[in-house]
């Protein structure tokens, strides 16, 4: 009887656990693009006061299919070949908490949507701008930064890394 | 050759340590029959080369004489990067000190040979690509000037293994070079005055160059770099007094583009047919497939020929370009003159594994089988040492000079290289222990040729490589590879050697090995040493017939430079090296690369992911005297 007890207690928790499951959203727009809305620092000092209110969220870092089509997509517009899977080489890693222009999503899709001085290309009016933030969302789940069950599980490579679901997280520096 | 457990990564084992024994073994079994069914993991046999005893083969060819001085990266044309200085030899090599440093300001790796002429020392860096002149008649070598081209920074993005120079030439009292940006400068030699600006490549459609450029009479001859982005290769002649492009050779594409014309006459009969280079390909690959010429260039005054190679076809995905993607992975002749072509030979027919043909050619007259012969030899990428006879284009030998399973062997009838089936790339398999590495057995680093001992001493590295293909997007101005690489230290359990090899026994002599791959030039001395330096910053003076260590210093940060050597004003010899650890062996230094992805850096930051333990960034030029 207490056996019996105890696995309900226990089928009773594991339903709960899986009450935490990500939410399918479906027909999910993407974030804002407005740029009078966008706070896409990129330092640590504002001169004559506090940093303005926070950035963009990322809806998207909530799906975990939006976040594996941003993988998909990060290996079909070739940032894998300049960053690889996140190691880097001919760009800088992308899988620890050195952000050269900004780690929170804003500074991320700009990154990719203005290009920055230093070899990193303009995407500008090449990637629709959903896709954009499809990207954002994987890029930061390759330091750790998304939910374990969002994060992908897997590649569908040869294993060169853990997948991004067991990167340990590593918040941005800057 | 078994599958050896030491080639897991250790996260492997930690795993199973938290496990009973008796499941874990059960565990492993799994695991190893999961990773069997995706992969293609084949024992093969390899081989290292063959080993002789030194003999003396006083070299009877002859060598350009040498006033001490040090005009260009290869020293002469025949590139032998032999001095007739005997002042430091193998009895005081040991006394040898600095002399003077000077920081180059830069944190990129500096692959570069420092140039000397009329006692002014030359040196150029990585982007941003400054030329910076010392006066060697001052206490210290101060600062005499320094040009700043300020190449594009967005340059720095289509460079695909750091962001390199490989030097500059001296002639008609200029200093010519190359910026990453893809300009060719002349800058007088005395003033540090800019002669002429020319653009080759364009950097936006993933152009970039890295070559050092070679001056054969009023020509400044210069190729691009950039063949994992899709780029279309070239070799172009400008003229040296006016920056006017003389002529420029496509290395793909229809013949009047390649300079293939009535003089083109080809050893073997695979290269004889019309538009080679475009029928060779899937319709239009050609216009992206790669095929620079980032490497080194020899000239034969007598012959009137140079000999260039190619680099490698993309992308490195070889299944969306069946053929043999000509004109790539392989060496010209060419007249000088007119850049029309005269021969030309493939050392990887549609290349499986970026083994670039941009090693350097070393022109030298050998008796080959009891007849002396006018013959190139190339340590070459793909693991062979090539002796062709540089008239004709004919393979008179070709002996693996590392460790070889790719393929088997060069058919000298045919000129073709054997690939091993099994180590074939595939989409949706993962190959293992490909050896050599796409870096090759040997990558840009160049040999030294001594006609005192017949040696050629042979920088290299032995890395192995897992692959498994992927889709390749061409993205103008992105990378255009389609592979991801993981690459290992190669069998024997060293990175590198440098190595004695004897190019008429074809035989190796000796080896100096080391941790990691030896990614520094050789030079070679009258006084019997051989000078190289190391990745971890070693730079080291070796006995030419023995291999011994003679002296060693430790520099600021790891080697990859030319070592050269010259006659002070002071009537002293010199030798001088860049230290600056960077290219492809070193970006995961000077890049700051993560190692917990194996694939970083094309997959060679996991092969010398240990390197950030023991060399820190940053370039410094070190001279040495006794």
């Amino acid at each position: 009887m207490k056996r019996l007890y105890f696995i309900v207690i226990g089928f009773v928790a594991l339903l709960l656990a899986s009450c935490e499951r990500e939410q399918r959203r479906f027909q999910q727009g993407a974030p804002s693009t407005d740029t009078s809305q966008s706070h896409a620092s990129m330092d640590e000092i504002y001169p004559g006061g506090a940093r303005p209110p926070s950035n963009v969220a990322n809806v998207y870092e909530e799906n975990a299919y939006m976040v594996s089509e941003g993988k998909r997509l990060y290996e079909q517009y070739n940032c894998v070949g300049c960053h690889f899977h996140g190691g880097g080489g001919i760009g800088p890693p992308l899988m620890d908490a050195d952000w050269i222009y900004g780690g929170e999503p804003q500074n991320i899709h700009d990154t990719i949507v203005e290009g920055r001085p230093n070899g990193m290309p303009s995407f500008r009016g090449k990637i629709p701008d959903q896709q954009v933030w499809e990207i954002t969302a994987y890029v930061r789940s390759m330091s750790g930064l998304l939910r374990k069950d969002v994060a992908p599980g897997r590649s569908d490579d040869m294993s060169i890394k853990k997948p991004e679901e067991s990167q340990k997280p590593e918040p941005p520096k800057k | 050759m078994q599958f050896l457990p030491s080639r897991i990564s250790p996260a492997y084992w930690d795993f199973s340590a938290r496990i009973p024994r008796k499941s874990s073994c059960l565990l492993f079994l799994c695991l190893y029959l999961c990773a069997c069914n995706n992969s293609r993991s084949h024992v093969s046999e390899g081989q290292f080369p063959e080993k002789g005893g030194f003999q003396n083969n006083v070299y009877q060819g002859r060598i350009e004489p040498d006033d001490g001085q040090w005009v260009r990266p290869a020293k002469d044309y025949a590139s032998t990067r032999f001095s007739s200085l005997d002042q430091i030899n193998t009895g005081n090599a040991k006394d040898l000190k600095l002399a003077f440093t000077f920081s180059t300001g830069t944190e990129r790796g500096l692959e570069a040979a420092p140039l000397v002429v009329n006692n002014t020392m030359y040196i150029v860096t990585p982007w941003p690509n400054v030329l910076y002149a010392l006066d060697l008649t001052r206490p210290g070598a101060p600062l005499k000037w320094s040009f700043q081209p300020k190449p594009s920074a967005s340059a720095k993005g289509v460079a695909c293994c750091d962001w390199v120079n490989r030097g500059a030439a001296y002639a008609f009292g200029n200093i010519y070079y190359n910026t990453l940006d893809g300009y060719t400068l002349a800058i007088n030699a005395n003033t540090g005055q800019l002669v002429w600006k020319t653009r080759l490549a364009d950097f936006t459609r993933g152009e970039s160059i890295t070559m050092a450029p070679l001056v054969v009479k009023d020509k400044v001859l210069v190729g691009n770099s950039g063949g994992e982005f899709g780029v279309r290769g070239w070799l172009t002649a400008v003229d040296a007094h006016s920056g006017k492009i003389a002529w420029r050779a496509y290395l793909t594409g229809p013949d009047k583009d390649v300079l293939i014309g009535p003089r083109f006459k080809p050893f073997y009969s695979q290269y004889k047919g019309k538009d080679l280079g475009v029928s060779s390909w899937p319709p239009d690959a050609w216009k992206i497939g790669g095929a620079s010429m980032w490497g080194w260039i020899s000239y034969d005054p007598e012959l009137n020929l140079i000999y260039h190679g190619v680099a490698n076809p993309g992308p490195w995905n070889s299944e969306v370009r069946p053929g043999d993607n000509l004109w790539s992975a392989g060496i010209f002749a060419r007249d000088p003159d007119t850049g029309e072509a005269v021969w030309y030979y493939q050392t990887s027919p549609h290349d499986l594994y970026d083994y670039d043909g941009i090693n350097e050619n070393l022109l030298l007259d050998l008796p080959i089988n009891g007849q002396m012969r006018k013959v190139l030899v190339r340590p070459e990428r793909n693991g062979y040492m090539y002796v062709i006879d540089r008239q004709t284009g004919e393979v008179l030998s070709a002996k693996p000079f590392g460790f070889v399973n790719s393929s088997k062997g060069v058919d000298l009838k045919t000129g073709l290289l054997q690939y091993v089936e099994e180590k074939h790339p595939r989409l949706g398999g993962v190959v293992r222990d490909i050896c050599p590495a796409a870096p090759g057995a040997k990558d840009w680093q160049p040999s030294a040729f001594s006609p005192r001992t017949g040696l050629i001493y042979v920088p290299h590295q032995n890395i192995c490589m897992d692959v498994e293909e992927t889709d390749a997007n061409y993205i103008a101005g992105t990378p255009y590879v389609g592979e991801n690489v993981r690459m290992l230290i190669g069998h024997g359990g060293f990175g590198g050697e440098m190595l004695a090899w004897d190019p008429v026994q074809q035989k190796a002599v000796w080896s100096i090995k080391d941790h990691f791959p030896i990614w520094s030039g050789a030079l070679v001395t009258a006084g019997d040493v051989v000078f190289f330096g190391t990745l971890d910053g070693w730079f080291k003076a070796a006995n030419a017939r023995t291999g011994e260590v003679l002296w060693q210093f430790k520099t600021g940060s790891g080697i990859i430079g030319q070592p050269v050597t010259y006659k002070g004003p002071d009537g002293k010899q010199y030798v001088a090296i860049l230290s600056g650890v960077g290219g492809w062996a070193g970006v995961v230094v000077s890049g700051g690369l993560d190692t917990r992805d194996e694939s970083a850096a094309l997959g060679f930051a996991n092969a010398s992911k240990e390197l950030p333990k023991y060399t820190t960034k940053g370039g410094m030029l070190y001279v040495f005297a006794l």
